[in-house]
């Protein structure tokens, strides 16, 4: 038997609900493990450190997963060591290929983020209003140290080079499973490309009006999802449930729509779109009957960079160069 | 001297793109800040192009388009605009100033409108300064 390969699996700014989703592959993992080696995988699973990473040769790892997005500069500099050290690197699930929910915080200003995460929460108990500083001098004596944060989030690709993509919040585990299928057998696209089948959220999707033989008529009414209930065969974007489907890969085997709950866009663009808020808006415009839907929408929806962006804002592009101020 | 602003402007050719040509058969005055990309309808500018220019430091967008029930793929321009409405909105909810950023109909006829709306456009710019990315305000 061939050498085993060598694979790292780092959790950056992440929620580890990609580490996670690869457990979730519950049996199958240790079939795979006979073909893979773990050599790292921190802060979650194996007990390695930072250092042991630090001190492997470069090139060493032979397949490392990143998940989670660039949120300050602990992560800035694990993510440049892991790079350094393997030989691909998989930016894995939503956050680390296109900025993930985080990103949003990338419309508010750190004190807002701050003062809304350390002291307006009703669930925080911070009565003299501290705030993480990333230097301080404990007792008089210990200088202790925190990562400190970032002016804004950043994908992998915008840090590194990155030579895979997988989308979703997080991937599906049958399809980290094909994917490692894949990985094991040698069975890879280019460099660059997303690990995708290709296929959009609507190809697959039970509800897609072509697999009844019905036409898609222009939507007349808008909903959200506390609106009432949707029916559970008909297709969400026909009934007015804003979905982003026709947009978003559909690896994920359409499991929202499987529970009633429209597309968000944790897929990530399907194939050949650079900006997936933008084609949100292009794709949903063009199925709305008229401009007095199009204002509903607007309405009912307060936020629309948040809507359409929700886990792409920083690989879009009216983030990396359009927001005052969040210029890395 | 006041600046000049930089303004990428896409021109439906059956209406816009026409209308600019009779502008200048007109000799209608308009200051030379646009830069006209001609396009097949005004409905198959995506959302991505106004990103796009804005991106690279355009200090303006405009997209010209037939009056409503003039276009010549009957539809092209209801769609632009229900587009652009919500583009126009999700540029501004990401904090961006939406004025930049303008939809306008313009028909084959209308050259004298034509140089009437890049000048007011441009007037605009002025007040706003050069694009962010630019380093403007």
């Amino acid at each position: 038997m061939a050498d085993k390969i060598k694979f790292g699996f780092l959790l950056a700014g992440g929620c580890a609900g990609c580490e996670t989703a690869l457990v979730d592959i519950s049996e199958r993992l240790v079939d795979a493990l006979e073909h893979l080696e773990v050599v790292f995988w921190a802060p979650t699973v194996a007990d390695v450190k930072y250092k042991d990473l630090e001190a492997m040769e470069d090139g060493y790892i032979d397949l490392a997963f990143v998940d989670g997005m660039v949120r300050n500069t602990e992560n800035e500099h694990t993510v440049k060591v892991l790079r350094q050290k393997s030989k691909t690197l998989v930016a894995f699930g939503a956050c680390a290929s296109l900025g993930g929910i985080a990103a949003m915080g990338d419309m508010h200003s750190k004190e807002e983020l701050f003062n809304q995460a350390y002291k307006d929460t009703f669930s925080t108990d911070n009565p003299e209003g501290l705030l993480p500083e990333p230097q301080c001098l404990w007792e008089g004596k210990y200088d202790l140290t925190l990562p400190a944060f970032t002016k804004r989030v950043s994908t992998i690709d915008q840090l590194v080079d990155v030579d895979y993509y997988v989308g979703g919040c997080p991937p599906h585990h049958d399809f980290i499973f094909q994917l490692i299928q894949a990985v094991v057998s040698g069975n890879l696209p280019p460099k660059g490309s997303w690990l995708t089948s290709g296929k959009a959220v609507c190809d697959i999707c039970k509800r897609n009006p072509a697999e009844h033989d019905q036409q898609r008529l222009p939507i007349g009414d808008i909903f959200r999802t506390v609106d009432g209930r949707p029916d559970e065969d008909k297709c969400l974007l026909q009934q007015g449930y804003i979905c982003f489907g026709p947009v978003t890969q559909g690896d994920c085997g359409a499991s929202c729509l499987n529970v009633n709950i429209p597309c968000r866009g944790c897929g990530g663009p399907i194939p050949g779109v650079k900006d997936y808020g933008a084609r949100c808006v292009s794709t949903i415009a063009s199925s709305l009957k008229d401009d007095a839907t199009a204002e509903k929408f607007i309405q009912k929806f307060n936020d629309m960079a948040k809507l359409c962006y929700r886990y792409s804002y920083s690989s879009g592009i009216l983030n990396q160069k359009l927001t005052p101020g969040n210029k890395p | 001297m006041s600046f000049s602003p930089n303004i990428v402007g896409f021109a439906c050719q059956w209406c816009t793109y026409a209308g600019a040509d009779l502008a200048g058969n007109l000799r209608c005055k308009y200051p030379p800040t646009i830069k006209l990309i001609r396009v097949p309808c005004s409905g198959s500018v995506e959302p991505e192009y106004v990103l796009e220019s804005l991106a690279r430091g355009a200090d303006g967008v405009l997209i010209g388009g037939c009056h409503y029930g003039d276009c010549h793929y009957k539809e092209g321009n209801y769609k632009t605009s229900r587009r652009m409405t919500i583009l126009k909105k999700m540029i501004e909810d990401a904090g961006f100033d939406s004025r930049r950023f303008r939809l306008e109909w313009i028909s084959g006829a209308e050259g004298k409108r034509f140089a009437e709306v890049v000048e007011e456009f441009t007037r605009e710019l002025q007040e706003l300064g050069p694009n962010p990315v630019k380093g403007g305000a």
